[in-house]
């Protein structure tokens, strides 16, 4: 039974996992891109779902809330930033995100201050018992739309005419101009998408994780390993990996002990890339 | 032009030989967290050593009973007043030790205070012993940090055995009373801070007759603490200790909750369930959750609580247990560099050596400041509290206690 709960744990961490690295992937898929940004964007997520309480919204407005704030500044993002460096050498276009990271995490730093913060209780705290199992009803909510956000990416990508225009963009630039799609428009739309689902992600962990502008650091990681694990530039493998890696972490906790959780996940992580390096569903 | 230069220093030289001799500022470093994981513990104690320094350098005729304090700067140093520089070393390590480095011989530090994290403590004064600077350790309590026999390091705080030995028979004496104490679990984090309290209780527990059901050390960074709470649930120990820093001590209370586990009683070590952060997020559903502090505010007029009003007043906080034990470490070093009544390093040391505060000299609930060989402070002390309400309350040992204990813990039922 309590494997049974441990295992439920795992999927729901997973979930939001694989909700955070979509985004990620995301970028790489469209421009081969990384974005060292993206645990911030989580956070800031977090301090948007902050944001709302001061105004009385309750948790259903966490999620749009930070969809919105964060879409904007994706896009903002792109437009200022990106569009530019992406014309630079590869160091520099790396180099430029990890700044960005720095940048977002100390005015998060300067602004909201070092304190940890929690949402207060709403109706979305507390458990639901199933049989037994436990589950944080937060949670839950975050597995689901996590999931749903997911799936709703892929779909996105794969069966509208929107999703061709991405691809499109991303398989060949001067191509997809000459078929009269605009490129910068697109990969702008990539990032808002992007931060979005990042910003969402965030707005849900803030329902169960304390959070300081720190955070960031903490997801990011896993937001990478995750990506790496699905394969770079795949939605539905960020969701498999994801899942994948919330269980194994949860199992390995709980049987061999927290420390060495981490050893099982990078482990299985190394050893799947050394069969298969181009990630669960990557293509070479 | 070159005349009216040489001019300008001569004249300069002539107004500087002849003014009022100024007494020059005593700089003291200070490394703490000012960011990273315990930025907010971090910086707390940095507001509170502030403040001590302000204590010594100002008029505070109310404080008297604290030597060296509230006189308009050290007196036998011609009224000198401290300087403070801060440093940030991000909870890491090797940044402590650049950073202690870099105080030292750059803004030439004549001693150091530091470092809230365990394992930065233990490095940073290998540099400061290395320099030959003294270095006062107000917060951090692994035990490793003093048991290498170095010459310039004295440590304030009580350490861990002394308050495992609090833990163990505070449980003991509950046992008497008729509750059901057999069974303890520890679960603490894996750096130098968790792992050597963690150890020290265990072994501690062990010597007092409780079975130690479970040992769970995890990383301070987990995202998810499911399933250590799973194990203790599993084991059902009588009394789960927690050694901890701030966002998994959230976390766990949070996790304990959801997934409906509830022990009869939690000891959580201060750091985390000390840090102003813990109470305004889990207060109401962690009630009746056991602490170690020395830290009281005491009666209205008191000095202790004219200090919380000072603090108060600064920082819109009360004083916590973690930053006061760091401001009691700065008056110590500023009433040892008074008595040295120099400023050389090696004046400094012989004086924190000799130092013999009593208790009411002192802001904490020790019985008094004096270092033993390895530079312990021997009169260290601490009481347990209890979460009562929006407070931690003195509940044991019952000499001193303010409120009756309760047992079980009420949580959030």
């Amino acid at each position: 039974m309590i494997l049974l709960q441990v295992m439920v744990g795992g999927l729901l961490l997973g979930a939001v996992y694989a909700l955070f690295a979509s985004g990620l992937t995301l970028i790489w898929g469209m421009m081969n891109f990384i974005n060292f940004a993206h645990g911030e964007f989580v956070m800031l997520g977090m301090y948007v779902a902050l944001a709302v309480t001061w105004v009385h919204g309750g948790p259903e407005a966490f999620g749009p809330a930070a969809m919105v704030a964060l879409f904007l500044l994706g896009v903002l993002v792109y437009l200022s930033l990106i569009r530019h460096v992406m014309r630079g050498p590869m160091l520099s276009q790396i180099l430029s995100t990890f700044g960005l990271a720095l940048l977002l995490r100390y005015s998060a730093f300067a602004y909201f201050k070092s304190d940890f913060r929690t949402l207060p209780d709403s109706w979305l705290a507390g458990t639901i018992d199933i049989g037994g199992i436990y589950v944080g009803k937060p949670q839950l909510v975050a597995g689901l739309i996590a999931g749903l956000l997911a799936l709703g990416m892929h779909v996105l990508l794969t069966r509208t005419a929107l999703g061709s225009r991405l691809l499109a963009v991303a398989e060949d630039r001067s191509a997809a101009m000459l078929m009269g799609i605009r490129p910068d428009r697109m990969q702008a739309l990539a990032w808002g998408l992007s931060a979005a689902s990042a910003g969402i992600a965030g707005a849900l962990l803030a329902n169960v994780y304390p959070f300081s502008p720190e955070v960031g650091q903490t997801f990011a990681l896993t937001a990478f390993v995750v990506v790496a694990l699905g394969g770079f530039g795949s939605v539905p493998g960020a969701v498999i990996a994801g899942l994948a890696i919330g269980v194994v972490e949860a199992l390995a906790a709980y049987r061999l002990g927290p420390i060495y959780k981490d050893v099982v996940v990078y482990g299985l992580f190394v050893a799947i890339l050394w069969v298969r390096p181009q990630g669960l569903l990557g293509k070479l | 032009m070159k005349t009216v230069h040489i001019l300008g220093a001569a004249l300069l030289a002539a107004a500087l030989a002849t003014g009022p001799a100024l007494a020059e500022d005593v700089k003291i470093g200070a490394v703490y967290p000012l960011s990273g994981n315990a930025a907010n513990a971090g910086k707390s104690t940095l507001d509170a050593v502030n403040l001590a320094v302000e204590l010594v350098n100002g008029s505070y005729p109310e404080l008297a009973a604290l030597p060296s304090v509230g006189k308009g700067g050290l007196s036998n140093l011609g009224g000198a007043k401290i300087q403070l520089l801060s440093a940030d070393h991000q909870g890491k390590p090797d940044e402590g030790q650049s950073q202690t480095l870099r105080l030292i011989t750059q803004e030439h530090v004549v001693a150091m205070i530091g470092a809230y994290h365990s394992n930065v403590s233990f490095t940073a004064t290998a540099v400061s012993e290395r320099q030959g600077i003294p270095f006062v350790v107000g917060d951090s309590v692994a035990k490793n940090i003093t048991s290498r026999g170095f010459k310039w390091l004295v440590r304030v705080t009580p350490v861990a055995s002394d308050f495992a030995k609090n833990y163990m028979e505070y449980l003991a004496d509950m046992k008497k009373a008729g509750h059901k104490v057999d069974t303890v679990a520890v679960v603490n984090e894996n750096t130098d801070y968790g792992t050597s309290v963690g150890g020290t209780v265990v072994e501690q527990a062990k010597s007092h007759g409780f079975e130690v059901v479970a040992q769970i050390p995890y990383s301070a960074n987990s995202t998810d603490v499911s399933a250590q709470v799973l194990q203790l649930k599993e084991k059902n120990p009588d009394c789960v200790i927690f050694i901890t820093y701030t966002a998994d001590a959230i976390l766990y209370m949070k996790t304990l909750k959801n997934l409906n586990y509830q022990p009869p009683m939690i000891i959580g070590d201060d750091a985390g369930f000390a840090d102003p952060s813990f109470l305004p997020a889990v207060g109401d559903i962690a009630q009746g959750v056991m602490n170690r502090s020395a830290w009281a505010v005491g009666k209205p007029g008191s000095v202790t609580a004219r200090i919380n009003e000072l603090f108060k007043a600064k920082t819109g906080r009360e004083l916590d247990d973690t930053s006061a034990r760091s401001m009691q470490a700065m008056l110590v070093l500023a009433d040892a560099i008074n008595r040295a009544g120099s400023t050389a390093p090696d004046k400094i040391m012989a004086a924190l050596r000799a130092t013999d505060l009593k208790a009411d000299q002192i802001i904490m609930g020790y019985r008094g400041v004096k270092f033993d060989e390895i530079g312990e402070n021997a009169l260290a002390a601490t009481y347990l509290v209890q979460l009562q309400g929006k407070d931690y309350i003195a509940v044991w040992p019952t000499v001193t206690a303010l409120a009756p204990l309760q047992w079980p813990m009420k949580g959030w039922k």
